[in-house]
């Protein structure tokens, strides 16, 4: 079992997730954030944070975003942590309407 | 003077209490931009506090939090003081005058009561005293749990009352290879205990568990979870609650309970209840307690806003054990202001005030003595930055007019009193004691659970 960051993060990176990480497990690129999974203990904090609900718990997602366990996995290791909270990407907010929250 | 943290005048701070909202301060101050010294104080020979004695054994995974921590004790900037009082060996006033600045993130160590008739009966009491003595917190080892009664209630419905609801509800087969204290093990081997009731006043739509910790609950190999149907039925102001986009993790719960009430778990050797809207009104029994009376209650109030106000209508439970865990509460510490309604240290943004909401210079604090105790390991990382973003910008009003002397000072005190510190060196002797002894017994390591024969560990190998 492990913690996935989804789509829904893509274009927002809000980064209120990585605030509470215990362990910092986050990784980012230009696009989002993601998780890996070799360092997250499961803890679930984060996922109450997201503003835009990208964050599941693996047992949890949507059969349709199944696919975010493998890219969280290969993406975070090769890209730089994100160990605080950093400025949302421009259009976040935007993004976030659009998504419905 | 040169202004303080900078190298020539380093900016010195003391951290009481070495839970994660301690190490999450230290490592804030690490990270800053400033020359910091940081000591952090524990007042048991070891550290990590409830990462340690509040994180149940059988979750071995979150106390993989304890690698960043020690981590973050390899900084050159840090020492931890372990075996150390505040209050006792060292007091306030003396941290005031060795240290710039004080960061009190000492936690909420005692439990509210429920304060109703028979509440000091044997075989009533606090969660926090059963889960430090699975543990193996120094404070808890010698505390007897009477487990030959069939029921044990638990009243509360958070995170607190699940872990002490599996504990009981787990075999030991299922334990035995958790870092469990050999002591809780050997009582739980002889658990008769087969029906768990774990007790909400409100109602299935504000249970506070973890959709995580519930979710075990369904998984368990000898305990079945249920809940009566009928009990799942909602008022509309709860309704409205689920309905929020904001509130999934009450709308996971409830899905949950929903999914026990049409189980079939039970035909299982054990069952755990889950029983809302019920408030405990007295413990009866002769010399213990024996029976539980409890008062049904109904919600009232906006959505987010409910309250639980009883009916009148009362029933009897007989149970021959029960635990409360319905809300922590902090010490107060002589020197400091305390906030005594709701058990915190009275603070703006994490700056100590007094009770009049005047700041006090120098005095800091984190985590649930600052903000009471909700949220969970990384909530602290959180509010623990926040606190030391706070003091740092206090810096120039921190007192730089005379150098401070940090541990050397301390050290001298200690002395005096025959106090003995352990460093983080010394923790290190005793942790691989602990693993050590574990190993036979295939467990991640046996904790020591007596404060001197920590210090015997530490004095023997040199």
């Amino acid at each position: 079992m492990t913690t996935v960051v989804t789509d829904n993060c893509r274009g927002c990176r809000f980064t209120d997730c990585v605030a509470v990480c215990p362990v910092e497990c986050f990784h980012y690129d230009d696009e989002m954030l993601y998780i890996d999974p070799e360092v997250c203990i499961d803890c679930s904090a984060c996922i109450p944070e997201c503003p835009v609900q990208a964050i599941f718990e693996e047992d949890d997602l949507p059969e349709d975003k199944r696919n975010w366990v493998k890219i969280n996995a290969e993406k975070a290791p090769e890209l730089p942590a994100c160990s605080e909270s950093m400025e949302p990407l421009p259009g976040a907010e935007a993004r976030k309407a659009e998504l419905g929250f | 003077m040169a202004q303080v943290g900078t190298e020539h005048n380093p900016l010195y701070v003391a951290i009481v209490g070495s839970g994660p909202s301690g190490f999450y301060a230290a490592e804030a101050l690490i990270r800053s931009e400033r020359t910091v010294k940081i000591d952090l104080f524990e007042r048991l020979p070891v550290p990590f506090g409830l990462v340690r004695s509040g994180v149940a054994p059988d979750h071995p995974k979150l106390k993989q939090a304890i690698q960043v921590y020690e981590k973050i004790a390899e900084a050159p900037q840090f020492n931890f003081i372990g075996n150390v009082s505040i209050g006792r060996d060292i007091s306030v006033e003396e941290l005031a005058r060795h240290y710039h600045a004080v960061i009190f993130t000492c936690g909420a160590e005692s439990d509210r009561k429920l304060g109703i008739p028979g509440e000091n009966l044997a075989g009533s009491h606090t969660a926090t005293e059963f889960v430090g003595w699975y543990n193996g917190h120094p404070d808890y080892r010698d505390r007897h749990f009477d487990l030959s009664h069939e029921t044990a209630v638990i009243i509360g419905q958070g995170n607190v009352a699940a872990d002490v609801g599996r504990i009981l509800s787990k075999t030991v087969d299922e334990l035995r290879h958790t870092d469990i204290a050999g002591h809780a093990l050997e009582v739980l081997a002889e658990s008769k205990i087969r029906r768990i009731y774990i007790v909400g006043r409100r109602g299935p739509a504000q249970a506070k568990f973890t959709s995580k910790e519930l979710k075990e609950f369904g998984e368990l190999s000898v305990c079945g979870a249920v809940v009566e149907p009928a009990e799942l039925q909602l008022n509309d102001a709860s309704r409205i609650e689920l309905e929020d986009k904001t509130n999934a993790g009450s709308r996971k719960v409830f899905e949950l309970l929903s999914e026990f009430a049409t189980s079939t778990s039970r035909d299982k050797q054990r069952q755990c209840h889950f029983t809302f809207l019920k408030s405990p009104v007295e413990l009866q029994g002769r010399s213990r307690v024996e029976k539980i009376i409890f008062e049904k209650n109904r919600l009232q109030g906006e959505p987010f806003n409910q309250s639980a106000v009883g009916i009148g209508e009362t029933f009897e439970l007989e149970a021959g054990l029960l635990f409360r865990s319905i809300g922590y509460r902090g010490k107060s510490l002589t020197g400091l202001p305390f906030d005594d309604k709701r058990g915190v240290f009275p603070n703006r943004d994490g700056h100590i005030t007094d009770t009049q909401g005047q700041l006090l210079p120098q005095f800091y604090t984190a985590g649930w003595i600052k903000r009471g105790p909700t949220g969970i390991i990384g909530t602290n990382r959180a509010d623990s930055v926040a606190t030391v973003e706070c003091l740092l910008q206090d810096l120039a009003r921190l007192d730089s007019s005379e150098t401070k002397q940090g541990a050397a000072a301390v050290y001298v005190i200690l002395n005096s009193k025959k106090v003995r510190p352990i460093s983080f060196s010394d923790w290190k002797k005793i942790d691989n004691e602990e693993i050590s002894r574990g190993q036979p017994l295939g467990k991640p390591r046996e904790k020591i659970t007596s404060i001197q024969e920590c210090l015997r560990i530490v004095e023997k190998s040199g």
